[in-house]
């Protein structure tokens, strides 16, 4: 009952919603950084929506199946094969004990999400999985994945995964995303420090082209675009930050503050990705460029609210067809 | 602690909201800050999922899909903001809560104090003097951040209020005890970083085998004394 690393990753790591309830000691949240991703592979394979998954970046590990197992690929598009042949994201998908699953290119997305039905056997650290790699805690020994590293999985209560001589086999339906996922451009709330910026600046944030610059990662994207400033710079006293703020620096660029951001900050505060964008957000790679559109708080929360709908429409689908197919077979 | 508190709320992104109290760096609004975060922590407000201290700010970070059930007519922020107001208007008549008092023990040694001298210089005073100065007082935790288990302690004497190193250090060891301006702090983890480096303590702060894996809290009060490097060596192997 487990995963074989058969080749080493840049960064694989296990992670689950997060670790909230100790910000306050300085301890950020992490987690999945495209929670959406996270929420469709559980539901694909009949996990419950917050079960540990792998979040993988390109180039990816090889992993070898040492045990037939049902799972889904969601998020990123990698290209990945089983023993060499295609395999889609967003399909159930039975493997076969001993096969492959590598991945070819980076075709759309950011990051890719292994989800296996039933779980993997993690280690929790202050109740969550997810890897927090400074402390070296939670989900694999607190660090990314290595080269020969074993995955266990957690046991499967009934037989999901049924014989089949084939090295796998790609359920006919999927999970359809495109209305959970938002293209350019992504919406935010004015931050506290918005009103101080001055008039272009406003303008800039509004209509302005954003990069993605090569130093960005889980903790932040550093954006490149037309400079942005403040009317006054007064020196602010740090104060919490959030997922999704955006800080101005000093050498007037941004940054988007990620999964795995500090809990406090010092920087002008212009603004904040609202939760229902963030995780389209979170697929964007270095050098994607995108704009901003600022909208408010109402707005913000009926979107959120509506994406959690059409999201619980998926889930409940994706059980009701997996409880077909357990049928089928009996 | 006075009757009422004059405060402002305001949103910290869709998912959170911030109360400010004054606008600077303050032991007595720290210590409401913290007393406020003490409370609002006890009220157990559901959907919050995390509740911030800083320097002069709480944010409430909160699940806005859980408690849309209960908002019909109103934003889930006007909601929580509600449920703020009311908090603060009972916790207004709270007795203030009393700090514990931590003593850290720091090696000042120049093997691991490599910014003591050119502070000293600067500020022309003796290193002796800067060890005098930096035990001499004790330092409030105002908040934690930047690294988990990382506070920030304040406030030091003007004599030795030094700006952070122009380039940040790409690596500090763990147990550094730095100054950035006004603010005395530890890091817990080996990190980069621009503090002014003057000391090692041997204590750790942070154990993530530990229920409660911050050595530090915020609203602390800590006193530092000097231990020369044998006993620094000898407190680290423990």
């Amino acid at each position: 009952m487990s995963l074989r690393i058969r080749k080493s990753g840049i960064l694989d790591t296990v992670q689950d919603g997060g670790r909230y309830g100790y910000q306050h000691l300085g301890i950020n949240p992490g987690g999945a950084m495209d929670l959406l991703a996270m929420k469709i592979g559980n539901a694909l394979v009949g996990n419950d929506a917050g079960e540990p998954v792998l979040e993988m970046h390109f180039p990816v590990a090889e992993i070898v199946f040492e045990t037939r197992v049902l799972i889904a690929l969601s998020g990123a598009d990698f290209s990945a094969t089983v023993n060499g042949d295609p395999v889609p994201i967003l399909h159930p998908i039975i493997i076969q004990q001993g096969s492959v699953l590598q991945f070819g290119k980076n075709t759309t997305g950011a990051r890719i999400y292994l989800a296996v039905a039933g779980g993997y056997t993690t280690s929790e650290w202050l109740s969550s999985s997810s890897t927090h790699k400074q402390v070296k805690a939670g989900g694999f020994e607190g660090r990314a994945l290595q080269k020969n590293d074993i995955l266990f999985l957690k046991k499967i209560k009934t037989n999901q995964v049924l014989s089949m001589d084939k090295p796998f086999v790609v359920f006919p339906w999927g999970a359809k995303v495109s209305d959970l996922y938002v293209d350019n451009p992504f919406r935010f709330i004015p931050g506290a420090e918005y009103f101080c910026l001055t008039e272009t600046s406003k303008q800039q944030l509004k209509s302005g082209v954003f990069t993605i610059d090569q130093q960005s990662d889980r903790m932040g994207y550093r954006l490149r675009g037309e400079g942005i400033a403040l009317e006054s710079c007064q020196e602010l006293i740090s104060s919490a930050v959030t997922k999704g703020t955006i800080q101005l620096l000093p050498d007037g660029q941004l940054i988007i503050l990620m999964a795995d951001h500090q809990t406090t900050g010092g920087y002008p505060r212009v603004g904040h990705v609202i939760s229902a964008d963030f995780a389209s957000l979170a697929q964007l790679r270095a050098g994607e460029t995108f704009s901003l559109q600022k909208t408010d708080i109402p707005t913000a929360e009926n979107l959120l609210i509506e994406q959690q709908r059409n999201l619980q429409q998926l889930q409940n689908a994706c059980n009701f067809r997996l409880e077909e197919y357990l049928k089928s077979y009996q | 602690m006075p009757v009422t508190l004059a405060y402002h709320i305001y949103p910290c992104g869709d998912h959170a909201v911030t109360i400010e109290l004054g606008d600077k760096v303050d032991a007595v609004i720290n210590q409401k800050i913290i007393a406020l975060f003490a409370y609002l922590k006890k009220q157990q407000i559901k959907g919050v999922k995390d509740i911030i201290p800083a320097y002069h700010t709480v944010t409430i970070v909160y699940d806005v899909v859980l408690l849309k059930k209960q908002a019909a007519d109103i934003t889930v922020y006007e909601m929580i903001c509600e449920h703020i107001e009311k908090a603060i208007d009972s916790f207004a008549t709270e007795p203030p809560t009393t700090a514990r008092l931590m003593r850290i023990p720091v090696c000042y040694d120049l093997l691991l104090a490599p910014d003591i001298k050119s502070l000293a210089a600067l500020h022309e005073i003796s290193i002796d003097d800067v060890i005098r100065l930096h035990t001499g007082k004790t330092y409030r935790v105002y908040m934690i951040g930047f690294l988990p288990g990382f506070a920030y302690m304040g406030t030091v004497d003007d004599k030795i209020n030094t700006p952070r190193k122009p380039q940040p250090r790409t690596s500090v060891p763990a147990g550094s005890v730095g100054i950035a301006g006004a603010q005395t702090g530890i890091y817990p983890f080996d990190s980069p970083g621009g503090w002014q480096l003057i000391g090692q303590t041997p204590v750790q702060l942070f154990s993530v085998t530990k229920e409660e894996p911050c050595y530090l809290q915020p609203g602390d009060d800590i006193a530092f004394y000097s231990i020369p490097i044998t006993e620094f060596e000898k407190l680290k192997q423990l």
